[in-house]
């Protein structure tokens, strides 16, 4: 690279991270101060794990998002081998088009569009509050699974399709062949589609912001909460940690992402 | 023999195009059978229907005289070697090969047995734990072929196997399929678009163009006594002329009379003439029953290709002597050399050498019988 | 006979595959965009009315002595900012991916990961971060006062939104013109040198047409975000500048479903008949 683009480059970086950085430093501050750093503790995250609020909101955004992302995907996958095998070519183009719209609407549109039909049922069957942790879920998948079957998709076009048949050829029945030869095939689209889904989870707020009953609440949900009153760097320590956790599952993503490519490459 | 494979009235379309039409083809046991045609005209089509991968519009498919069009492709005893080898990328050699007998619940010390014998079969020994991305293309043929024979299939569908391959390593595969094919029993149906792979390896040759069987036979009839003017193209060169049967073993074209080894045609019955370009001789122009110019002349090391003109129709003729460009020759044929076809719709297409060679440019149409599969060779 | 089994058989496996699919689809996507027009068009008491979508072109509220449209006002503000941020992201991002796109691929994936690592931050936290920067009291005017410079006041103002904005959504810009970027073929720019292209004139003639596709994506990834955020603006302009996604939660909060639902419906059709044009705008570019 040039010099210019390395400065660039350089720059670029430090625009991103520094407000991170900030983050992660003062989340070590002894003193309540978000601008003068006056020495190092712990405090902050000792108070965070006593944060009983916080910690229930982790849980249940685990739990939220584990069960969207399998859902998601499971469902997701059978939709990308069922829209690969489809000749129905008008059928074919409304599925991608329905397909992309919760990618390319407004996630407040999203959500709003669902509360409203969640509320609207709700009052039919006379409950007080229609929203909960079923709604959210539903969410959750609703928007999880454009991306899954994005991923999965182009790994079945790519995929030789001789390889199931090969698979029959010698002695597979349909389903063992889709198993046997498929699957691993498509399994690297699989799985980035899985921890798409699950960090996208993790990470929504707006959708769960408008589907989400008063009983549950989210991580992002608890963030939206803390930041309304003025704030403790106690959410720097959660920022700080919610930060390595991004940085596993990302570093997690990039070697399953270049263990396909050489896979790949190597045919 | 015993006849293993019989496809009777085969026909398939394929999104309202025919792709077979109306195929009727038995298939013996322990033959060498290729299936040749260019591409589309319906030979991976016929292979795919005998391996159970596609099934037939109307007709049927018997297998050992049992009709098997319902049976799906994992419960019949035939196999395949795919086009691109189709290896699973996620097993290694051994587990790519030992496959179908773990599909059939084998013990592991036969599974063992049998996967080193076909190894060995198909000279890959030592390369059990190989990964099968990490093969070399012919390495992969042979795993795929190793794959598709460990379980004795009665007949083995090979699909262009040998397309992927260089020429030389080709020649030698060629070579290695044929001994394979006699040391195993099977019977091998092979598809090529390679006219010379069809006859250096086959028992039988079956020439498909545009979903029919132009013509069954051994490679030799194939080759001598073409039934149309597609399968005189198609395989090796020819010079095919409008002709005229006079009587029983006398025919005229090009505005004479010339005697044949053919009969049994009506009196006065327009046919198509073939010639094969070795099978001219070159002669002093006044000793010529027809006389032309040399308009290009080709050296291919084993003998000359040369484009004569004799009254505006262009002939190959191969030749090992020397002529010039322009020179004036005359030509001499051999009874043998003639060979009789009855007129058939190809009739007119082929057979006439303008588009050939440096005349490329003055023709005002793009020439039909442009063969883009044996160009690219 | 023997046809219709395997057809059979495939469609079967074909509906398995399918169906679950397509009914979630049309119960969670097609069904819920049914119930934001129907909301929309009626009244509490569900009965049909246009007076929501009017209400969003019509209602007034006075600023100083005048007198404006409350809410067309809201919607020509978030679409400048949303615009304005839109254009600095991707000024500042088109030639970032240029250069990671141009780099040894070990550097490339590198760099595209440092790049995704603040997207996949929670944007909630991304916002505040700003906040904490941007404050009166914060860590800017804080080394600003090292420096002996006066303090600043941005917090508050139109360009702290901005700031916020182009922060939050700016990895959405870069990601989709370095994909394209990078799957040019080389041998293309090789061409163009060879024809007497210089440096400059390769970027203009050959790289910026054919990363065309990856512009209008990342401007639509941006765009789209921007023009609907309701946190922003919120926490970096101090509540002070309403924008059209701080009118829909408002209303959501303030339990007017229906008027809600009206302003979701206005964004979304102003949205998508952008979203076409910019499409069309790129293929008429790409077919030139």
């Amino acid at each position: 690279m040039k010099t210019a683009s390395k400065i660039y480059t350089a720059l670029i970086m430090i625009f991103l991270f520094a407000p991170i950085a900030i983050l992660l430093v003062f989340s070590f501050n002894a003193s309540k101060s978000l601008s003068v750093f006056s020495g190092f503790s712990l405090n902050w995250y000792k108070e965070l794990f006593k944060d009983t609020e916080t910690l229930r909101s982790v849980r249940n955004t685990l739990i939220l998002a584990l069960s969207a992302s399998v859902i998601s995907t499971i469902l997701g996958t059978a939709a990308a081998v069922g829209m690969d095998k489809l000749r129905n070519r008008a059928f074919h183009a409304t599925l991608e088009t329905v397909t992309n719209i919760p990618m390319i609407n407004p996630d407040i549109i999203t959500g709003i569009s669902l509360m409203l039909m969640f509320v609207f049922v709700g009052r039919l069957f006379g409950a007080a509050t229609s929203l909960n942790f079923g709604t959210m879920l539903i969410a959750h998948i609703t928007f999880c699974l454009p991306y899954v079957i994005l991923q999965v998709l182009p790994k079945l076009r790519q995929m030789d399709r001789s390889l199931p048949e090969a698979a029959m050829d010698l002695g597979c029945t349909p389903l063992r062949a889709f198993f046997k030869a498929t699957l691993p095939e498509i399994m690297p689209g699989i799985v980035t589609g899985l921890l798409m889904a699950f960090t996208l989870s993790l990470d929504d707020f707006v959708i769960s912001y408008f589907t989400a009953g008063n009983g549950f609440q989210t991580l992002p949900i608890r963030i939206y909460n803390m930041t309304k009153k003025t704030v403790t760097p106690k959410m720097y320590a959660l920022a700080t940690i919610i930060f390595f956790v991004i940085l596993t599952l990302l570093l997690i993503s990039n070697t399953i992402d270049t263990d396909s490519d050489k896979k790949g490459s190597g045919k | 023999m015993k006849k293993i494979i019989e496809l009777k009235n085969i026909s398939k379309s394929f999104d309202g195009e025919k792709v077979l039409d109306n195929i009727c083809l038995d298939i013996y046991d322990n033959e060498f059978i290729t299936l040749l045609g260019p591409s589309g005209c319906g030979k991976t089509t016929t292979l795919r229907i005998i391996g159970g991968f596609e099934t037939p519009d109307t007709g049927d498919v018997f297998f050992m005289g049992d009709r098997i069009n319902d049976l799906p492709a994992h419960k019949r005893n035939v196999n395949t070697v795919f086009q691109r080898y189709a290896l699973f990328p996620h097993l290694n050699v051994y587990e790519n090969i030992a496959f179908p007998l773990r599909e059939k619940k084998e013990k592991r010390d036969v599974i063992d047995q049998k996967v080193r014998e076909v190894l060995d079969l198909v000279a890959l020994k030592g390369f059990e734990k190989r990964s099968v991305t990490s093969l070399s293309g012919g390495q992969q043929q042979r795993v795929a072929i190793a794959r598709a024979i460990i379980n004795r299939p009665k007949v083995l569908l090979l699909d262009e196997p040998l397309a992927a391959l260089d020429l030389k390593l080709r020649k030698d595969m060629q070579q290695e399929l044929k001994n394979l094919q006699k040391a195993t029993g099977i019977t091998f149906i092979f598809v090529t678009h390679d006219q010379e792979e069809a006859l250096s390896m086959s028992d039988t040759v079956v020439v498909m163009s545009e979903g029919r069987i132009q013509q069954i036979g051994t490679p030799v009839d194939i080759y001598n006594e073409p039934q149309n003017a597609f399968v005189a193209d198609f395989i090796g060169e020819s010079n095919i002329l409008d002709g005229l049967m006079l009587a029983d073993r006398l025919v005229a074209f090009s505005g004479q009379k010339f005697p044949c080894l053919d009969s049994g045609f009506d009196k006065r019955e327009p046919v198509d003439v073939v010639i094969r370009p070795e099978d001219v001789d070159i002669v002093p122009e006044d000793k010529g029953m027809l006389k032309g110019v040399v308009t290009s002349v080709t050296f291919l090391g084993v003998h000359y290709e040369i484009i004569v003109d004799i009254d505006g129709f262009k002939w190959m003729i191969q030749t090992t002597d020397f002529v010039d460009v322009d020179e004036h020759i005359g030509i001499y044929l051999e009874p043998d050399a003639i060979h009789v076809m009855k007129k058939s719709e190809y009739s007119g297409l082929y057979g006439d050498y303008s588009s050939f060679s440096n005349e490329f440019d003055e023709l005002e149409l793009p020439p039909e019988d442009w063969k883009e599969d044996e160009s690219a060779e | 006979m023997n046809k219709t089994a395997v057809k059979g058989r495939r469609s079967l496996a074909q509906f398995f595959c399918l169906t679950p699919y397509s009914l979630w689809a049309t119960l969670f996507i097609v069904v819920p965009l049914l119930f934001v027009a129907y909301y929309a068009l009626t009244d509490n008491n569900y009965h049909f009315t246009t007076a929501n979508l009017t209400r969003f072109f019509t209602a007034t509220s006075s600023v100083g002595d005048t007198e404006v449209r409350t809410y067309l006002v809201i919607f020509f503000r978030s679409l400048r900012l949303a615009v304005i941020s839109t254009i600095i992201c991707f000024l500042m991002g088109y030639p970032i991916a240029y250069i990671i796109a141009r780099a040894p691929a070990k550097t490339q994936s590198i760099l595209i990961t440092l790049i995704m690592i603040p997207m996949w931050m929670n944007f909630l936290i991304r916002t505040y971060a700003w906040m904490t920067i941007l404050q009166d009291t914060g860590i800017l005017n804080g080394l600003l006062a090292k420096l002996h410079l006066g303090p600043v006041h941005i917090i508050g103002t139109e360009g702290a939104v901005i700031i916020g904005m182009v922060y939050d959504y700016f990895p959405y810009m870069i990601l989709p013109i370095y994909s394209v970027m990078a799957k040019l073929d080389n041998r293309l720019l090789e061409a163009a040198r060879d024809l007497g292209c210089n440096g400059f004139g390769v970027l203009r003639r050959v790289i910026f047409p054919l990363s065309l596709p990856g512009v209008i994506s990342g401007i639509n990834m941006v765009l789209v975000p921007s023009i609907s955020t309701f946190y922003i603006s919120q926490k970096l302009g101090n509540g002070k500048f309403y924008l059209i996604g701080d009118a829909i939660e408002g209303q959501y909060v303030a339990n007017n479903l229906h008027f809600a639902a009206a302003i979701a419906l206005i964004l979304m059709v102003i949205l998508l008949v952008c979203m076409a044009l910019l499409q069309r705008l790129a293929n008429s570019r790409s077919a030139v």
